[in-house]
């Protein structure tokens, strides 16, 4: 094995496109997905047209809020640009300068006061059946926070109304009279009068007066409660069930490394062997002089023992960037090294049942990126049927389970790295399997 | 003399197609044998079988494919390897004792020491057949099978080849060797096989077959030609 080896690295020592290839091609596109993974979407472009009247207000009882707070919301959620009117935001949604433009009208105050309709924004797009999901996600997203904020005032403003009602003294803010008896005042006061009422009709009346001061304060209070919850009436508080949370530029640090050994290791290991049976050696070494397991296991340890330095260089790189725990580096070598083996046992099957190099790298190719891509869908982003189904694909390909093997070993994620581990080894000998099975047969 | 090469009863079938049925033969030491045929006799199968590189269905063949040597038709060598390198590493995997010393040996004797730095993939037809040859005669084995040694060599690299085949034969070496060329056969072999549709036709001296069909004259290639057309004839008015 050993000369076949370094027959091996040497052919690749003088392939350098190859080598350079191989080890440049899978970083970008490994840094390509870590990135896209790690940052959030940046705010919308998006133009805003503020029709309404400077300072004009929305007015509850003698209280006012501006309506341009609501403006201010909306482009603290956005990346705004003012324009003056409708006409310039729509040629710059056209222009594509921005990707839309949230019109805000001159009568949204009408409305809203009337208290019959909601105030009314007009939102205008363009761009194709994604770009206009993207943009309606998004701003969806900042409109319902906006909403949110300016709801908030609007409750604080009726809250300290309604308070000023139940407490009374001089609240002059909401337009009542100097020294102004509260709500909670009143079925005290009357208590005193009708204790000093002769009984009869007036005494009776007054009692029914005191009853109602009574209930209407009661429920005031009440309102103001229900006023503090209805802005936001249900709020999240999330649980994991096990495991730690990978924070998400961690994740897509596995990402990127994980897809890097996919690459070097598959692409490498599928080349290799189909490159001895493209030049005609595979039947001189296997009548007699290289037994095939001796011969899987050599490019095996050729492509993984590749993909594995490199990977692990690109992890420690990342390191210095990003903050790794390199008290698990025990764990990062067994997870990088027992996927390295899982994927080039999976060259190897290519390679073997491919027949010839160009084949067998674009197979490889054409196998390893969409089962990345599948490996990374989550629950719930797709129906049911179809996610179990993306599962079982996944769990017979090692880069799911060397995705999580890695992402236990960096970030100490659940599940536990054992038993990735174990179904690497199982897929490794697996997938050799077959390819000794793809060589064999042909003889 | 004992056999150094016995093949019994060997059969090969790829799915629907037998390529060879039966076939038996032995060559003692120093005898060259040439095996020839139709396209599709079954020739390259044979001598496949005979260096161990395809296995059969049936029958059986020894010595063992460590102990034969092989130049199958398409040379089987690594381009990006220079002409040492590739000899070097057959020799290791050969288990040849002095390694280096072989392949000093090999060059010498295939004449291609001022290419032994060249990558093989810039070597020319003629010369990667050389040192293809040179690769089946590494581990000094005692049988020789070549696959159309000479198809891809000019006359004076033919002439050159079978000087040496003939030079190793005279040393106690058997060669098999297929080809096309009858007029080489008639030249260099001691002994034809005449394979067609898998099966073995005829084995003997080149001679005995030209006594079969006086009407050739000396043009073995025209009394394989008969034979064989009188065979189907045979075999179409059974």
């Amino acid at each position: 094995m050993r000369w076949l080896l370094l027959k091996d690295l040497r052919i690749l020592g003088r392939s350098r496109l190859l080598v350079a290839m191989l080890v440049i091609y899978p970083v970008v596109i490994a840094l390509l997905i870590g990135l896209a993974l790690s940052r959030t979407p940046g705010r919308p472009r998006v133009a805003i047209v503020d029709e309404t009247a400077p300072g004009e207000t929305l007015k509850l009882g003698t209280r006012r809020v501006e309506v341009h707070q609501y403006a201010k919301q909306l482009f603290s959620q956005l990346d705004a640009v003012e324009v003056p009117t409708r006409e310039d935001a729509l040629e710059k949604v056209r222009s594509g300068d921005v990707v839309a433009a949230v019109v805000i009208p001159p009568n949204i105050v009408t409305k809203a006061s009337s208290g019959l309709q909601q105030g009314e924004l007009e939102l205008v797009y363009n761009g194709d059946a994604l770009e206009q999901s993207l943009v309606q996600s998004q701003l969806s997203s900042a409109l319902a926070q906006a909403n949110l904020g300016f709801s908030e005032q609007i409750q604080t403003t009726a809250a300290t109304a309604i308070d000023q009602l139940l407490k009374g003294g001089n609240v002059s803010e909401i337009g009542a009279p100097e020294n102004l008896v509260g709500l909670e005042q009143i079925p005290a006061l009357l208590d005193r009068v009708i204790a000093r009422q002769p009984p009869g009709a007036d005494r009776e009346a007054l009692k029914r007066v005191a009853t109602f001061a009574d209930f209407a304060a009661q429920n005031l209070i009440l309102s103001k409660r229900v006023l503090a919850s209805v802005g936001q009436p249900i709020r999240v508080k999330s649980t994991l069930l096990h495991g730690r949370r990978t924070p998400l530029d961690k994740f897509a640090v596995v990402v990127a490394v994980t897809i890097s050994l996919m690459f070097i290791s598959v692409l490498l290991a599928a080349g290799a062997i189909a490159l001895e049976r493209e030049e005609h050696a595979l039947y001189r070494l296997l009548r007699g002089l290289v037994r095939v397991r001796v011969l899987l296991a050599e490019k095996c340890a050729l492509a993984g023992g590749c993909g594995f330095v490199v990977a692990l260089a690109m992890l420690a790189g990342v390191g210095a960037f990003v903050s790794l725990n390199w008290s698990r580096f025990g764990l990062w070598v067994a997870a990088l090294a027992l996927g390295a083996a899982a994927f080039a046992a999976l060259g190897v099957a290519i390679g073997a049942l491919a027949r010839e190099v160009r084949a067998a790298s674009l197979l490889a190719f054409l196998l390893s990126l969409p089962l990345a891509f599948l490996a990374l869908v989550p629950q719930g982003a797709v129906a049911h049927g179809l996610y179990d189904t993306i599962g079982a694909v996944s769990f017979v390909f090692p880069y799911k389970a060397a995705l999580q093997a890695l992402d236990a070993a960096v970030n100490g994620s659940s599940p536990a790295i054992g038993g990735s581990l174990v179904h690497l080894a199982v897929l490794a000998l697996a997938f050799s399997a077959l390819g000794g099975w793809a060589l064999t047969r042909s003889r | 003399m004992s056999a150094v090469l016995q093949v019994d009863g060997v059969g090969k079938r790829y799915g629907a197609v037998q390529a060879l049925a039966d076939v038996g033969f032995s060559m003692e030491p120093g005898e060259i044998v040439a095996v020839i045929g139709p396209n599709g006799a079954g020739k390259t199968t044979l001598l496949s079988i005979i260096a161990g590189s395809l296995v059969p269905d049936a029958g059986s063949v020894t010595p063992e494919p460590a102990r034969v040597g092989w130049a199958p038709q398409q040379p089987a060598l690594y381009a990006r390897l220079t002409v040492a390198e590739n000899l070097e590493l057959f020799a290791r995997l050969e288990r040849v004792p002095d390694p280096r010393a072989a392949v000093r040996a090999m060059l010498e004797q295939t004449e291609l020491r001022s290419r032994a730095d060249t990558l093989l993939g810039e070597l020319s037809g003629g010369n990667r057949q050389r040192v293809n040859v040179a690769l089946a005669l590494i581990a000094d084995p005692p049988v020789l099978a070549l696959d159309e040694p000479s198809a891809s060599l000019d006359p004076a690299q033919r002439e050159r080849l079978w000087r040496f085949v003939s030079g190793l034969a005279a040393h106690g070496t058997a060669i098999v060797f297929s080809t096309h060329n009858v007029n080489e056969a008639q030249r260099y072999a001691g002994r034809t096989i005449v394979l067609a549709e898998g099966r073995v036709l005829f084995d003997g001296a080149p001679q005995e077959l030209l006594a079969q069909h006086p009407e050739a004259g000396t043009d073995l290639e025209r009394a394989l030609v008969l034979f064989l057309d009188a065979r189907a004839g045979v075999a179409h008015a059974s």
